[in-house]
């Protein structure tokens, strides 16, 4: 079937903010899905919140709007763009669940939109869990012993009819939100209640659980004509028990025979064809160890995260083919890009082995609950890409980040025998290298398997790598034989760990090496294994092998990725880079990308013209630098990773464009970048470095309590924190001191204020400022969790003009060529600078969408040598734009048990949305219906409880929820203040006073907003904590300080629902 | 040590396993990612020496339900790494203890990409895998070697019966992978196998529903009586025939077609084939390295299935004559079952014209 020529206009709908369980992936997909479109003529309206992202460039739609993904909105969207057709199932599940909720309320037949790819009914089918069971078993095909329950009672009648351990999954939820095991009715009745809060019908499943079954994933496609085809299996090697999304995955599977892979794949067809899906499909399998029996865990009618991996896995563009599938196309009508030969029908056949480590947040969030389970609570993955199984494993390892280079993790190094096995049982995050250094310490394979089930095929592998490990260290460089080095490098290690092991310097390490000539070399990617010629190929390295990397070229360019997603990092960083690499096409350079996250776009095959999928440390950056040769380096779109490449580029005699490492260093050293300030005559918060835990605490009782702790080269204030008083000083040092620190901690004077934040492009002569921005919280809440709004509201133009002067100076003084992010504070009616990024920042896609200022294009063209001047968009200042746009940060509290939820310096957001109107007000309310917050429009009952320092503050936003006819609820303190200044308030007790108390009050479900200033300091386990916990787990909204209530209580004053917002096309925001 | 020596001069060092004797044969590649026993077992790789893409071979180890045959088949088998510690509930042993056991040569740790690209560009090469470096004259037998009439090496010596049902069908085992029989059997079937160079009337006059031609090793036009007898059982009867690779290729050929060889064959179990009349694509298992050239067709035959990759025929039809055949392998065995509807109509077939 050829297109459908019926199809004009297409809304296509994203998934919205970056949240645990729904992350970059979807804007992989929606990219690939507008250029799909639009690639055959197709007008493309997109919906998408989230502005870090690709897809919502005015380069991939015909309109675009950055507007709250909730139904009301997406119909006021569909009423003024009258599209024919929705695209769907390329937004997550988020898109998926917009889709339902239109069709089921007759809104999409009302208007005549008919819904592209997978009909509703297939959906339904493979989403509600009866019908799914119902349609599964009318094929044969086994699922779980389950039951479908709406109520906690008839969960724990299932658990005595059946037995425990059972699983809970709650319907239509993504990540596995609520979900868990409960192995007695104690656990049941918990895990179930939350699970059916999480659902959006108030509905669970739970079912038997195969808890130890080896979990196998197949992607499959299927066009509108019937062609099925499967593009990749994938095995976890955590069995059945761990999210798939916090699983290690490899692919293809390693331990299936050819009967039972064919078996598994052959169900996929039967259930894809089943259910009718035209497009992409995810279907997850149990598989016993000891014979044929299968069952299906779970069908994905969508593309998901898994698909994207499938695709980087594999070369197959699974999201594309997903879209043009959509619009009509068979399989056997779409060429395969890579090959440019042979077809979309087809099955991509890999000669490498793929490994996916998960991301998790712990590194932060170190209170967190770590254990894995159905719940998902990993913000990103690395992929890594080996000859064997082996270098796969470690070379992901080393790709994520952590300060580990092999199975060896110093963590782990304390415990005893005992100690490792519980711990192994614990099940979380630090398991593989828990395991690795039991088999080390002599542990047994078999008591490792009988406690995590892992495959023995797998247990051999960890053991071969530890074996190896444990080898080299009986060497010296002199016994070292090349046939052992060679092995080693296979294997996957970097010089750093050999040279670890050998106890020699990793330059010795590297001589050694390329004296023995044991050089890397670069092997495709090319879905077929090599039977076919391949036009658009990636690569990744092995060692001593042919090389099919082309020769260099002498006009190429090298940006250096971002890495995994994980919080302070995300998917902003990736809109740089696949920008960056864009512009240097357009300038008429090769251009080459180095990263490791298969959920974006920069690791599309056309994106750059060559793709290295490496891991990102100096090792593997300069091997590709030696490969590729290039005019230069671009480091300063990467985020932080890139940024801590800059010094090792340069000293292996490479050159980087813009920014010069001198100037990015001046930055972040304390005192050369005093000496900036102090030459310029601008101030900042009083400072002093330290190394170690006493000159900390000697430092901050010279400032002054409070102070603020933070470690030098770090992103989104990653162990940061504001210290009160020695004993806070003590504590975070620790926390600081668990990663390995090559720079200084910086204990700075911490001044409350108002926050500003200024992206800039400077020419070396010329800056060029887009816009300023202004943060709704006070200082010491992380900029990146702050509401941060565009344009100013609050600063008079003098104020603004200091901020253009001041951010002007600094600029030429420190060199910049290309972009820079300034921070500053305004505490007492001065101005001070807090932080300056001498790179690109997570605020460069939002202000490049709002101002329409295309910022990295600029950026990349002043770093070429363009000047300013000569470019569009002139110096200084752009005037602001008539209108607001309200960035809000949105937070995955609900994935991570146990983690505090009040806000601090450190960055705990994991994405974010705009809100964008031509009122304040109305932006405001947007970017916090869009961030999530179930908005309570018509009132309600709202908790108060405020720390002593801001009571005052509360009084008149308790007087506007007061007027708006809010009933106030607060603890004895707040109420009585509250009474006195004649805002009613009732006064409840807290979680130790005698019943009802709030918790009774939360726990009938009357509660629609809390507010808590949280006392100061860490206490983990005080009424607060405990307040703020349940608000998430019950989706209260919660806000922490009293500024995001105070701008809250403002919208609501607007008395509007998303019913009455009108959704702004970013392409008429010029006429404004 | 281990090397293999191609035709054009390049060497590849690596590990022995299994046999430790020197092996001559054609080098193809196959893309299956998971199958190999079925490869080692397929008659039809018999006279080659088989290098698997896929760098991780012996995983799941080996057992005694998977082989396509009552041994290995293939020269040599070449691969990149072995897996010595494999893990499957079904396995009784390792890779390499197998292929010792039944005397089979295995070359491991070579580049198996390169090599396989090399093929690719430069086309199906004979090469020699020796312990030391090779002598002149092993080069020159190398160069030398052609696998002489492999049908009769791998055919069964003696017919033999298999299944039970109504439906009784004569099976012309050209080297024959077990899947065929199983899937004939399954559909209730009574198969009667019968070695290769069986007299035709002994199969006219058996009282059969229809002939089953299966696959086998080498140039189908090695097989020039064979082909003679497959004419006779065409011209003289109304039987139902159903063609499986070599079996399509002879079944051609007695039809007055002519094949070719390919530059570098299909070997795997991804291969995307076009059922025409169903407008329907298939993901197919491959195993061959002649195919049967268009223009010399009969007028009489219909192309009824096409490879998306190369255009080539994988399917046919002969109008006024109760016979089809195909390429590629609907027995699977590695690789998927989506084409066993073949059998399905195989069984119709012959019901109809009973």
């Amino acid at each position: 079937m050829p297109l459908n020529k019926e199809i004009k206009k297409v809304l296509v709908v994203g998934s919205g903010p970056i949240i645990i369980g729904q992350a970059a992936e979807f804007d992989y997909a929606g990219t690939q899905a507008c250029r799909a479109l639009r690639e055959e003529g197709i007008e493309v309206v997109l919906v998408n919140s989230n502005p870090a992202t690709i897809m919502t460039d005015k380069e991939m739609a015909d309109k675009l709007y950055i507007e709250p993904l909730t139904p009301e909105v997406v119909k006021n969207i569909i009423r003024k763009e009258r599209p024919d057709s929705m695209l769907a199932t390329l937004g997550g599940q988020t898109g998926l669940n917009l889709a339902m909720e239109l069709h089921d309320q007759g809104f999409l037949e009302e208007m005549n939109v008919r819904l592209l790819g997978t009909d509703i009914d297939s959906i339904k089918k493979a989403e509600d869990r009866e019908a799914f069971k119902e349609t599964m078993e009318s094929i044969g095909e086994p699922v779980i012993e389950s039951v479908i329950v709406n109520t906690v009672e008839e969960a724990l009648q299932f658990g005595e009819d059946t037995g425990y351990p059972l699983i809970v999954r709650p319907a239509y939820t993504l990540g596995g939100t609520g979900g868990g095991i409960a192995h007695d009715p104690e656990e049941l009745k918990e895990i179930a209640h939350s699970g059916l809060q999480a659902s959006r019908v108030h509905q669970c499943l739970i079912e038997k659980s195969v808890a130890g079954y080896k979990e196998i994933e197949f992607e499959v496609l299927r066009d509108g004509k019937g062609n099925c085809i499967t593009v990749c299996s994938m095995e976890n090697i955590d069995p059945v028990g761990i999210h798939t999304g916090d699983s290690i995955v490899t692919a293809p599977a390693q331990t299936l025979r050819d009967k039972e892979y064919q078996m598994l794949r052959s169900a996929a067809i039967r259930i894809i064809n089943a259910l009718g899906i035209e497009g992409g499909c995810n279907v997850q399998y149990a598989l016993d160890t000891e014979s044929m029996q299968y069952y299906l865990i779970e069908v994905n009618p969508r593309v998901s995260r898994s698909s994207a991996l499938a695709s980087k896995a594999t070369g197959y563009p699974i999201a594309k083919i997903a879209a043009k599938i959509s619009i009509g196309y068979g399989l056997d009508e779409i060429v395969n890009g890579v090959t440019g030969k042979t077809y979309a029908c087809f099955e991509p056949t890999i000669d490498y082995v793929v490994m996916k480590f998960p991301r998790w947040p712990f590194d932060k969030f170190t209170a967190a609950d770590k254990a894995l389970g159905t719940r998902m609570k990993a913000t990103g993955e690395v992929m890594a890409i080996g000859w064997n199984f082996e270098a796969a494993l470690v070379k992901a390892v080393r790709s994520l980040e952590l300060n580990l280079d092999s199975l060896e993790s110093p963590f782990v190094k304390k415990y005893t025998r005992e100690q490792l096995l519980a711990r192994i049982g614990e099940q979380d995050d630090e398991r593989l290298f828990l395991i690795a250094q039991a088999l080390r310490t002599g542990v047994s394979m078999e008591e490792i398997h009988a406690i995590t089930k892992i495959d023995y095929f797998f247990l051999n592998k960890i053991k071969s790598i530890v074996e190896m490990e444990e080898f080299l260290k009986t060497q010296s460089p002199e016994t070292l034989d090349r046939k052992t080095l060679l092995r080693a490098k296979r294997m996957g290690f970097g010089d750093q760990a050999m040279a670890r092991f050998l106890g020699i310097s990793e330059k010795e390490m590297r001589a050694l090496r390329v004296e023995k000539q044991v050089l890397p070399s670069y092997k495709m990617v090319d879905t077929c294994s090599a039977e076919f010629e391949a036009i658009s190929p990636y690569y990744y390295s092995t060692y001593g092998e042919e090389n099919e990397a082309k020769p260099a070229t002498n006009k190429t360019v090298v940006v250096l990725g971002s890495g995994p997603i994980r919080i302070g990092q995300g998917i902003e960083f990736d809109y740089c880079s696949v920008h960056s690499v864009w512009e240097l096409k357009k300038a008429g350079y090769d251009t080459v990308i180095i990263n490791n996250n298969p959920e974006t776009v920069s690791t599309d095959f056309d994106t750059s013209d060559r793709l290295y999928f490496e891991p990102l440390t100096p090792e593997d950056v300069l091997n590709v630098l030696e490969q590729e040769k290039p005019l230069g380096v671009v480091v300063q779109f990467g985020g932080q990773t890139a940024i801590k490449l800059a010094k090792h580029v340069v000293d292996a005699g490479y050159k980087i464009l813009g920014t010069q490492l001198e100037d990015i260093d001046a930055a972040e050293d304390r005192e050369v970048f005093d000496e900036v300030l102090e030459k310029l005559g601008v101030s900042r918060p009083k400072g002093l470095t330290v190394f170690t835990e006493d000159e900390a605490v000697e430092a901050a009782e010279t400032l002054g309590y409070p102070v603020l702790v933070r470690p030098s080269y770090v992103l989104g204030g990653q162990g940061m924190e504001i210290a009160y008083t020695e004993k806070n000083i003590r504590e975070y040092m620790r926390i600081i001191g668990r990663q390995k620190q090559e720079h200084p901690i910086l204990i700075d004077k911490y001044m409350m204020g108002k926050e500003i934040e200024v992206d800039a492009i400077a020419d070396g002569d010329d800056i060029l400022i887009p816009g300023i921005m202004e943060h709704i919280e006070r200082a010491g809440v992380h900029s990146g969790d702050s509401i941060s709004v565009y344009p100013t509201v609050s600063l008079p133009q003098s104020r603004i003009d200091e901020l253009i002067d001041v951010t002007t100076r600094l600029a030429k003084e420190m060199h910049v060529v290309g972009l820079m992010n300034f921070q500053y504070v305004i505490s007492g009616d001065k101005l001070y600078v807090i932080e300056v990024n001498p790179r690109a920042s997570r605020t460069v896609p939002y202000i490049s969408k709002v101002t329409g200022v295309p910022v990295i294009q600029l950026a990349m063209d002043v770093i070429l040598g363009k000047k300013l001047r000569d470019l569009s968009f002139g110096t200084g200042m752009v005037p602001p734009r008539k209108l607001f746009a309200v960035k809000v940060p949105v937070f995955s509290f609900e994935k991570l048990p146990q983690v505090e939820v009040s806000l601090g310096p450190e960055m705990k957001s994991t994405g974010e949305v705009l809100g964008i109107s031509r009122d304040y007000n109305e932006a405001v309310l947007k970017g916090l219906i869009g961030a999530g917050v179930i908005v309570p429009y018509e009132g309600g009952k709202v908790i108060m409880t405020i720390a002593d320092n801001d009571k005052q503050e509360a009084i008149p936003i308790g007087a506007v929820l007061d007027y708006l006819g809010f009933d106030i609820y607060a603890t004895e303190g707040t109420a009585r203040l509250l009474n006195f200044n004649f805002v009613a308030a009732n006064k409840v007790g807290g979680f130790h006073d005698p019943h009802p108390n709030m918790q009774d009050l939360i726990e009938s479900d009357q509660i629609n907003l809390i507010i808590n200033t949280p006392t100061k300091g860490r206490s983990p386990m005080s009424d607060g904590f405990h307040l703020r916990r349940m608000a998430v787990e019950r989706r209260i909204p919660c806000l922490t300080s009293l500024d995001t209530a105070r701008a809250l209580a403002h919208c609501l004053k607007l008395q509007k629902t998303d019913k009455d917002l009108e959704p702004l096309n970013i392409q008429e925001l010029g006429d404004l | 040590m281990a090397y293999l020596t191609l035709e054009d001069g390049t060497v590849y060092e690596g590990e022995s396993f299994g046999a430790e004797h020197d092996a001559i044969g054609e080098v193809v590649f196959n893309t299956g990612m998971t199958g190999y026993q079925e490869v080692l077992t397929d008659p039809s790789y018999s006279g080659q020496l088989v290098t698997m893409t896929y760098p991780l071979i012996g995983n799941y180890g080996v057992n005694m339900q998977d082989p396509e045959s009552d041994a290995p088949k293939v020269s040599a088998l070449i691969v990149r790494e072995l897996c010595e510690l494999p893990n499957n509930w079904r396995s009784e042993e390792t890779l390499g203890k197998y292929m010792k056991d039944n005397n089979i040569l295995g070359l491991c740790g070579i580049d198996t990409r390169s090599l396989t690209r090399r093929i690719r560009n430069l086309g199906t090469m004979r090469g020699i895998i020796t312990m030391e470096r090779p002598t002149e004259a092993q080069l020159a037998q190398m160069k030398d070697f052609a696998v002489i009439r492999p049908v009769d090496k791998v055919t069964c010596r003696e017919p033999y019966e298999m299944g039970e049902g109504e439906t009784k069908i004569a099976v012309l085992d050209f080297g024959l992978k077990r899947n065929i029989l199983r899937s004939l059997a399954a559909h209730g079937a009574k198969l009667t196998v019968y070695p290769a160079h069986t007299d035709p009337h002994k199969i006219l006059e058996g009282g059969f529903d229809g002939v089953m031609l299966t696959n086998g090793p080498g140039d189908p036009k090695d097989n020039q009586e064979i082909i003679q007898n497959l004419k006779v059982i065409i011209d003289e009867s109304e039987l139902p025939i159903f063609g499986i690779c070599l079996g399509h290729q002879l079944m051609a050929l007695a039809m007055g077609a002519d094949t070719a060889k390919l530059k570098y064959g299909h070997r795997g179990s991804n291969h995307p084939v076009k059922d025409v009349e169903k407008d329907r694509v298939f993901i197919t298992s491959q195993n061959h390295g002649y195919t049967i050239l268009p223009e010399s067709l009969p007028e009489c035959a219909t192309i009824t299935h096409i490879n998306m990759n190369d255009q080539t025929i994988e399917g046919l039809r002969y109008e006024g004559k109760k016979m089809f055949s195909v390429q590629f392998h609907p027995e699977a065995s590695p690789g998927p079952e989506d084409t066993a509807y073949l059998f399905d109509e195989f069984l119709a077939m012959m019901k109809e014209s009973r």
